[in-house]
């Protein structure tokens, strides 16, 4: 059955960690051979599959960060350690960390969109001398639903981290704001500056347009995109944008390359 | 090699075939058209010649025979995946030339697109056989011409259904003898060279203009369409599917994963996890399937997805034609280079 690419295989489930009432990362048994930014497509039998991005992986090990918001995710939520997820690819180009060399690196991620990037942030806070610069700024909705509070922490030895909220509350003492408010803020070498944004349709838009007025080219900024998808391998068409299908031939996309994509 | 044979002599031909293969084609299906008291051409098996409905247009074409309507890729079974067995037999395909060029566009997207083979559509496409029915008229909602699809030669065996005798070009060996003693006389089908209908054929980099996606051309659509998806089912191209899980009723932990053919006009087709979709307007998804079967498929793997079988415009409840879609298109197009 090797030939078959709809065949899933189940994952055990070595770890749990919660993030928010609706965010969890799973931490799964598995020699996949993986690139940042790829996702999987996971599944429980009966309950449907749906694609994830994988958040982090190491040897014998990946990780899928996963938000409660259907009827798969639902019947994640209540698996325990041993457990299994089923899982097929992985599947995407992901991101090219070569591309990335001794560049100023400036990451954007909004809300969930920190999972294809958690992963090339752990890479480059180990291999920071490979770049020169490194910025990250990080938005979310409000002060519960940051994710991933304690990496942050450890990421900021490494590299300069923004986080916001969109609206934060009485005891929040970070900052506040949309994402595009601090890029805008930003002072840098747009020659050597490369960016890399996730998040939601105009969350990128906007940030990316921010960074191409400070000067980024626009074969720098590298965006991921999001799609509903069946397949995973270019066949279901439900991820198709102009000629390019999001599964196969993204989900990373240089920003001159997606403005293209008229859909 | 050029046979003909008598209407007998075919139907015997046929019997023996179907011995091995499934023998379908277009057939009546009495009272199931879309008014009352009025028949639907579908496809379905057929024994003899008097079954083939060739004075008309068959309503769907023959792809649900290769890619089902609903197929099942796995059972679950206490968390067991197995993969049903596939027992069909060899198929044979009475089709136009148009559908088999239509089948080029599924093989194109099913064993090619992204670099790998759907395993399910492979398993049956590999037992397909062709014999196609010559046309040389077309009918009146056809424009293969304009789209380059009226002529092939990917056939086993191609059919002229004259009044008295058929003639048949054997181009598989496999059927040389399939035809027992016909009388060998030269034979080569023709195609047709022009339909009633005509479109010129926007040139490619002109519809990847913004302009053209902006175009009030589409609004239209926002108020015409009924988002019923109808052109889709019909289309021998479409080739989009979800997939599913559906949970056994009777036992807990069994079940299976299908997948179900699936509409780019229909609610939903974008939809993602947490509310997020896209296109929610009509005329959105007009030019999405628009610009895939005459822009982005071509753009992609270098000739066009729509075959111009016009099926789309016999279906549609709200008499929008594709035809005249494109052909809108051209004439914005040429007026934009006239200005």
């Amino acid at each position: 059955m090797n030939n078959n690419s709809y065949i899933s295989y189940p994952l055990e489930i070595i770890e749990i960690v919660s993030h928010t009432e609706i965010d969890r990362t799973f931490r799964l048994n598995s020699n996949m051979n993986l690139k940042s930014g790829q996702f999987l497509e996971i599944s429980i039998p009966c309950f449907g599959e749906a694609p994830i991005s994988v958040s982090d992986f190491g040897n014998g090990w990946l990780e899928l960060t996963i938000r409660k918001v259907g009827r798969l995710t639902e019947t994640i939520f209540e698996l325990k350690v041993g457990d299994k997820i089923y899982a097929r690819g992985p599947y995407g180009n992901g991101f090219d960390v070569s591309l990335l060399k001794n560049a100023n690196l400036i990451i954007v991620a909004g809300g969930t969109g920190i999972a294809p990037v958690k992963s090339l942030i752990s890479y480059f806070c180990v291999n920071r001398s490979s770049i020169s610069g490194f910025d990250i700024v990080l938005g979310f909705k409000n002060p519960d639903s940051v994710l991933f509070k304690r990496e942050i922490e450890n990421w900021n030895r490494y590299a300069q981290v923004m986080l916001t909220v969109d609206h934060g509350t009485c005891n929040w003492k970070g900052l506040t704001g949309f994402v595009t408010k601090f890029i805008d803020e930003f002072r840098l070498h747009p020659g050597k500056t490369k960016a890399i944004i996730v998040g939601p349709p105009i969350m990128i838009k906007l940030s990316a347009l921010g960074l191409v007025k400070l000067g980024v080219a626009e074969e720098d900024i590298y965006l991921s995109f999001e799609r509903r998808m069946s397949c995973g391998i270019g066949k279901c068409g439900h991820c198709k944008i102009d000629n390019q299908y999001i599964c196969v031939d993204g989900p990373v996309f240089t920003y001159n390359n997606a403005k293209r994509l008229l859909d | 090699m050029g046979i003909k044979l008598t209407y007998a002599a075919f139907d015997k031909a046929l019997k023996r075939l179907a011995e091995k293969y499934l023998v379908i084609g277009p057939v009546r299906q009495a009272g199931k058209g879309t008014y009352s008291d009025t028949d639907l051409i579908g496809y379905g098996e057929i024994s003899s010649a008097d079954a083939l409905v060739l004075s008309q247009k068959s309503n769907f074409s023959p792809k649900e025979y290769i890619f089902p309507l609903r197929e099942t890729l796995f059972n679950f079974n206490d968390n067991q995946l197995s993969v049903p067995q596939n027992d069909i037999r060899e198929v044979i395909i009475f089709l136009r030339p148009c559908d088999i060029n239509g089948i080029k566009r599924l093989d194109t997207i099913f064993l090619s697109n992204g670099g790998t083979e759907d395993f399910y559509y492979k398993r049956i496409r590999q037992k397909v056989k062709f014999f196609m029915i010559e046309c040389r008229e077309g009918f009146d909602s056809c424009f293969c011409v304009s789209m380059d699809s009226n002529k092939t030669d990917n056939y086993s065996c191609a059919f002229r259904f004259n009044e008295k005798e058929i003639l048949v070009d054997v181009r598989d060996a496999a059927f040389k003898d399939a035809f027992g003693n016909g009388q060998e006389m030269p034979f080569q089908p023709e195609f047709v060279e022009e339909n009633h209908i005509k479109v010129e054929m926007p040139p490619l980099k002109s519809l990847s203009d913004k302009g053209i996606f902006e175009n009030p051309v589409w609004q239209e659509y926002t108020s015409r369409c009924i988002a019923c998806g109808r052109c889709n089912v019909s289309c021998i191209t479409c080739s989009c599917f979800t997939m599913y899980d559906v949970k056994s009723e009777e036992c807990a932990n069994s079940g299976c994963r299908i997948r179900v053919w699936a509409s780019c006009h229909i609610d939903g087709f974008t939809d993602m996890a947490g509310g997020h979709s896209f296109r929610k307007k009509k005329g959105e998804r007009m030019r999405f399937k628009t610009m895939h079967k005459i822009n982005d498929f071509h753009r992609r793997f270098g000739f066009h997805m729509c075959v111009g079988c016009g099926r789309c415009d016999d279906v549609c409840p709200e008499y929008i034609s594709f035809s005249k879609c494109i052909s809108k298109l051209n004439d914005i197009i040429a007026k934009d280079i006239d200005e």
